[in-house]
């Protein structure tokens, strides 16, 4: 099964496909800016070139008890648990948007501590469960 | 003898079968359905917007599974040139771009009340929207290229080079920042999936297999007989 022609086959493909994954290895690399869809607090702390008049976006958990609404206007912070960031919203914001959860703003960089937030997102972790499930996790902890 | 063994032991058996196959399929999916939507509970998250997941995951699932056998077919194909390997692999596309669809429509309606919004352009869902054009290139080259042996080739060198994103989409969650949550089912560790709401979801992926293959067997003699039609027509 194995013949010469063959072999010469597996080869040329093998080489293609290397070649292919190392375009798309380095393509990715270097779009790594726009492939990732948000930078964590951490990563706004620690990046060089941050601008502050491009739109960027913030994700992270939404630190717990910083939820301050006064009339249309949100403030909260979101945290990494390493870094902080402080995000002024005005709007309505998704159903799953609470303290301790996941959330991703999109909007501008006053300075490395201010965000002012043009959209709110809600991201939810990979674990699923009843209430009742996660009531019980909650007293265990 | 031996290259029509194969495919005629595949149709043979689908002809037998295939009834008691659509009724098998039917019945898991009722059942699947009413674990789903009745059964199994709401999320301590989402409430019950949690039911899209068990049509959203296991149409990802299977979208991404059969292209890795168009890919692999497509493989063996180009190296080995096995008779009756072409026809099997383009009987596999339709369904499994059915399936790629189904996952993006599904999961941008569970994204809006979830995320807030239908769709954004992080790693998993971009590349999802790579693999719908990867599946429509593969049955435009067979739609197209109306020699045979060049629309075989052509189509493999797209399902071969369609197995790299495969890799991308898997992982994106990983490697990158994204909107879209990581993987909950994994080999290497305990699902984050409280079993009440795993039985349904493994039911779903049963059934839509069970479909899958049906769509494909009858896609496959369709094939056969398009092939040999043909075949006959040429050799006249």
């Amino acid at each position: 099964m194995f013949t010469k022609r063959v072999k010469s086959r597996i080869f040329f493909l093998s080489f293609s496909i290397l070649i292919g994954i190392l375009i798309i290895f380095f393509t990715l690399k270097s779009l790594e800016d726009n492939v990732v869809y948000f930078l964590s607090p951490t990563e706004i702390h620690n990046k060089s070139d941050i601008s502050f008049n491009n739109k960027i976006r913030v994700g992270g958990l939404v630190k717990m008890g910083s939820i301050i609404r006064e009339e249309n206007v949100i403030n909260f912070i979101i945290t990494d648990l390493k870094n902080e960031i402080a995000v002024s919203y005005n709007g309505l914001v998704p159903n799953l948007f609470s303290e301790g959860k996941g959330v991703v703003a999109e909007g501008k960089l006053n300075d490395k501590k201010y965000f002012i937030a043009e959209k709110i997102l809600a991201k939810h972790d990979e674990n699923y469960m009843p209430p009742e499930v996660s009531k019980v996790l909650e007293k265990s902890n | 003898m031996l290259k029509n063994f194969f495919p005629n032991k595949i149709l043979s058996i689908s002809n037998k079968f295939i009834n008691s196959l659509i009724v098998l399929m039917i019945f898991i999916i009722l059942l699947g359905l009413a674990y789903s939507l009745f059964i199994s509970p709401e999320d301590y998250v989402q409430g019950d917007s949690v039911r899209i997941m068990y049509v959203h995951v296991p149409s990802s699932f299977i979208a991404l599974g059969i292209f890795a056998c168009i890919g692999t077919g497509s493989i063996f194909n180009l190296v080995f040139r096995i008779k009756f390997m072409p026809l099997i692999v383009k009987s596999l596309a339709p369904i499994g771009t059915i399936f790629t669809l189904i996952s993006i429509v599904t999961g941008s309606l569970w994204g809006k009340p979830t995320w807030g919004i239908w769709w954004v352009w992080d790693a998993r869902l971009t590349s999802m929207l790579i693999l719908l054009l990867f599946y429509f290139a593969y049955i435009l080259t067979w739609k197209f290229i109306k020699n045979f042996e060049k629309a075989n080739k052509i189509s493999s060198i797209v399902g071969i080079v369609g197995l790299i994103n495969l890799p991308v989409i898997k992982y994106s969650v990983d490697w990158w920042s994204t909107l879209h949550q990581p993987s909950s089912i994994t080999l290497t560790s305990a699902p984050t999936i409280h079993h009440t709401m795993l039985v349904p979801l493994i039911i779903m992926l049963a059934g839509m297999i069970a479909y899958s293959l049906i769509v494909f067997l009858m896609k496959y003699k369709t094939e056969l007989i398009k092939f040999k039609l043909n075949k006959n027509k040429n050799n006249r």
